[in-house]
């Protein structure tokens, strides 16, 4: 006896076969992308314009709504991806190394946006595009961490051997990830404490943090949308001789 | 008119603001954009090679 409900149990193996993934992934998408825009057009509208200006930092503060909810996806995809990668080391299973990989450029990219408006937000605030605090500094760590990932998949050959070492890889550079949530804690420099994830009660103003909410939202739904498209590429290009592929084209021809 | 002025603006930290999610949106964009290209290319090029093997 299983102690998960049959139902889902079953939705779990059809998930691990590459082409109902690829055609449940189609079915998926366009709901998707409905939600984020809605979510994208009321959370930037409420902070760029509804949310009152911050009476210390003026207007510049307007940044947190990109800069905070890109830095936690920055982790929260790093640890989707280690996920995966742990799934795929113990199961073998081929979709947990599709997710792990494609997840990786996006993550990278958040984690870009969070340094470079970080920078943006600094120069004004702090007087200085970039400090070596240990923030800024464990977050660009997480950037390499993230190309190095990127890059290692790319060096092998065999995409099972390659997904295998990147799951290593992935897994190991966790220990960063709780470095970075606690920075501000542990090495009280440049970067302000947390504002959002006191336990009490957030010290931000519930104007300004339901955009950051509804923000943090969006961008969940986005990555879900710009991984999927990827994980589309990477089942195509690992499955091109098998027949599902073959009467996909056909079907397109 | 006046106001919407003063939105660009952002206070005199109009740079900094429009920067950020400037390049936010083009990095965001550029995700979900290029996957799709790779897809529609890696078809073009399975199919013209799919072609070849029957002839």
């Amino acid at each position: 006896m299983s102690i998960v409900p049959a139902p889902i149990l079953r939705f779990y193996h059809r998930m691990a076969s590459p082409p109902h993934f690829y055609s449940f992934t189609d079915k998926l998408l366009p709901w998707l992308i409905a939600i984020f825009l809605l979510l994208l057009a009321y959370g930037l509208y409420a902070g760029l314009y509804l949310a009152p200006t911050d009476y210390q930092q003026g207007d510049s503060y307007r940044i947190i709504y990109l800069h905070v909810p890109a830095a936690w996806m920055s982790l929260f995809i790093y640890v989707i991806m280690a996920m995966a990668g742990a799934i795929s080391l113990i199961w073998r299973m081929k979709i947990a190394e599709v997710v792990m990989i494609s997840s990786a450029p996006i993550g990278a990219s958040f984690t870009f946006v969070a340094l470079v408006t970080g920078s943006l937000w600094g120069k004004p605030m702090w007087g200085t595009w970039w400090v070596w605090d240990a923030r800024l500094t464990s977050e660009l760590i997480l950037l390499f961490l993230y190309l190095g990932v990127i890059s290692l998949y790319g060096a092998i050959e065999d995409k099972r051997t390659a997904a295998r070492a990147v799951a290593i890889l992935a897994l190991v550079g966790v220990v960063n990830i709780p470095i970075i949530h606690y920075s501000v804690q542990w090495w009280n420099t440049l970067h302000q404490g947390p504002t959002v994830s006191k336990m009490d009660k957030p010290s931000i103003h519930v104007d300004m943090l339901i955009p950051l909410l509804v923000m943090a939202v969006a961008f969940k739904f986005y990555y879900a949308i710009a991984m999927l498209q990827t994980a589309k590429v990477e089942i195509l290009k690992r499955e091109q001789n098998t027949q599902w592929v073959k009467k996909l084209l056909e079907a397109k021809t | 008119m006046n106001s919407f002025d003063e939105f660009l603006a952002m206070g005199g930290y109009g740079f900094y603001v429009w920067t950020a999610y400037g390049i936010g949106f083009v990095v965001l964009v550029m995700n979900v954009v290029l996957p799709l290209i790779q897809r529609k290319q890696f078809l073009r090029e399975l199919a013209l090679k799919q072609k070849r093997v029957k002839k």
